[in-house]
């Protein structure tokens, strides 16, 4: 069904900004945003005063350590914004469900410009630790006690999410014949991109054979199918579309959004789990637009585990279910017959774990023209940004 | 998964409430319990006070046969917590009593390498200071 009224396009984005980027940089979290809020707001050509509304994921969370650590009132209170609109939390379509909640509330007029920030400092919180460091109810000491949905997993020893995104490649393995070769090449393509970009933190180059020696994590994902944990700050400012002659340059139109979860909230529940909510927020996506797969010229797609861009590929119906592997394999043709340039700044595996922000960033970026070594020959006019996996899933559909 | 050279190992355990304590006390009678709608007798996992399928608020627990298939797998490589060595396998298990009846869960008794979607699999329990982990080993009987 149609929905009566498409309100996204009241909204635009008006401007980015990211922190310094790194492993271990040891900086605080709140002076990270606050780089990243500072570039976005003067990228949009505004000021501190023209901010009204803020917006983050996951708000303020002291664990697991490294998560997030800043929230909505410490930017609000630095910046000592006059906010007419605010919202920041965990309970939302994945990462970019954020600035989702800004698009909404300024195609309502809750809000004219709307700070969203989306901050990680996990390289630093795990030190010379290494990833047990900050597992949850990890180190074997405490009385901590697993509830919610961590109940049914972390008595299992299966307290990450590489062990969760495991068992789906390996059901979508089972059913589909997928390989380990299909899915090195989300690992290679981000690897080959991240070599033009100056912020990426790997950037040497990666063979299928380094893959296929590289150590196991959780079967079928092995480290390189697992995004690098970083420290850094990305922001995003969403305008009102009104607002344009405002801006610094023509601003980012929002064609579409996708925020559907249709499926049960969980990430052993889910009816399919060779499929994810990527599946619910593409296909609501593409009923909120007439564009389609084939007029999509750049896909900046989730990589916190490679198997989640194989899962964003076929949700957005650039291949096939299930086809996920071969269209790989083949060396990214899109549907059509051209060609779909993906994850243009190396994606989490190798720019670092920016937590879906870092996707977002990149699109507007080729969208403007403004990506540097990286720019894509053509500049794209369309653009996705998807973030999220297994239950936690949203997208949004560019424009210039 | 214990050898009696080895020291134990490391296991986060659930916090028992009125609401889970079916599922995780279950083993000590050997039995593996899910809440159970008593109006069209829908299995409800994770519990929650209302049948998902017909509303009807009465829901009680009830016992499974313990039987499942593995409906996907992986073998854990990462360390994550002490004395609890990988590999090991973590998977969801789907029961027979109801498609979609899933949990997560460890396959013991068999080497990592052995373990198949689709393999047949029964439950076995193990104490933990009073919350009975569902673990699932490979067993000869197939059923669907």
């Amino acid at each position: 069904m149609r929905a009566p009224e498409i309100g996204e396009r009241k909204a635009v984005i008006s401007g980015v900004g990211q922190s310094q980027i790194g492993r271990r940089i040891y900086r605080d979290p709140l002076d990270l945003t606050l780089d990243a809020a500072l570039a976005a707001i003067a990228d949009a050509g505004l000021t501190r005063d023209d901010i009204d509304g803020l917006a983050t994921y996951p708000g303020n969370m002291k664990t697991p350590p490294g998560f997030s650590g800043v929230g909505i009132t410490e930017v609000h209170d630095a910046l000592r914004l006059e906010l007419n609109w605010y919202a920041g939390g965990l309970e939302a379509p994945g990462q970019l469900g954020s600035v989702v909640n800004a698009v909404a509330a300024v195609a309502t007029g809750l809000a004219s410009h709307v700070l969203c920030f989306r901050t990680v400092w996990e390289a630093s919180a795990q030190g010379d630790q290494g990833r047990a460091a900050v597992t949850t109810g990890g180190g074997g000491g405490g009385n901590y006690r697993a509830t919610d949905f961590m109940q049914w997993t972390l008595p299992f020893g299966a307290p990450s999410a590489a062990n969760w995104i495991g068992m789906m490649a390996q059901r979508h393995f089972h059913e589909f014949g997928t390989t380990r070769e299909q899915l090195a090449q989300v690992a290679l393509n981000g690897r080959r991109n991240a070599a033009r970009n100056p912020n990426a933190i790997y950037r040497d180059p990666m063979s299928l054979d380094d893959y296929l020696s590289v150590r196991m994590v959780s079967t079928p994902l092995c480290l390189y199918d697992c995004d690098v944990p970083a420290d850094g700050s990305t922001a995003v400012i969403v305008s009102r579309s009104d607002a344009a002659p405002d801006l610094r340059r023509p601003p980012v139109r929002i064609e579409a959004v996708g925020t559907a979860l249709r499926g049960r909230p969980s990430w052993d529940q889910f009816d399919d789990l060779t499929t994810m909510a990527t599946r619910d927020a593409a296909a609501m996506m593409w009923e909120r637009t007439d564009l389609t797969p084939v007029d999509v010229d750049v896909a900046e797609l989730y990589d916190g585990f490679s198997f989640i861009t194989l899962s964003w590929l076929e949700a957005l119906g650039f291949c096939g279910h299930g086809d996920g592997g071969p269209f790989l394999e083949a060396g990214r043709p899109m549907v059509g017959g051209g060609e779909l340039p993906l994850n243009t700044h190396g994606g989490q595996l190798s720019a670092g774990r920016l937590h879906g922000y870092g996707f977002l960033h990149e699109a507007c970026m080729q969208l403007w023209g403004e990506a540097g070594e990286r720019q894509l020959d053509r500049r794209p006019e369309v653009a996705v940004a998807a973030a999220g996996g297994g239950p936690l899933a949203a997208s949004l559909l560019l424009t210039t | 998964m214990t050898g009696d050279a080895s020291p134990r190992p490391f296991r986060v355990l659930p916090a028992v409430t009125p609401d889970n304590e079916h599922f995780w006390t279950g083993g000590a009678d050997g039995e593996l319990r899910f809440l159970r709608c008593g109006a069209c007798r829908y299995w409800i996992h994770p519990p929650a006070p209302i049948c998902p399928s017909c509303l009807s608020r009465d829901v009680q627990p009830d016992a499974v046969s313990g039987r499942a298939t593995v409906h996907t797998y992986t073998v854990n490589w990462q360390p994550w917590y002490p004395n609890l060595d990988p590999p090991y396998v973590v998977a969801i298990v789907e029961l027979p009593e109801q498609a979609g009846l899933r949990l997560t869960t460890n396959i013991v008794g068999c080497e990592p390498d052995d373990v198949t979607i689709g393999m047949a699999v029964q439950v076995l329990f193990e104490d933990w200071d009073g919350v009975w982990l569902p673990f699932f080993e490979p067993t000869a009987e197939a059923w669907s």
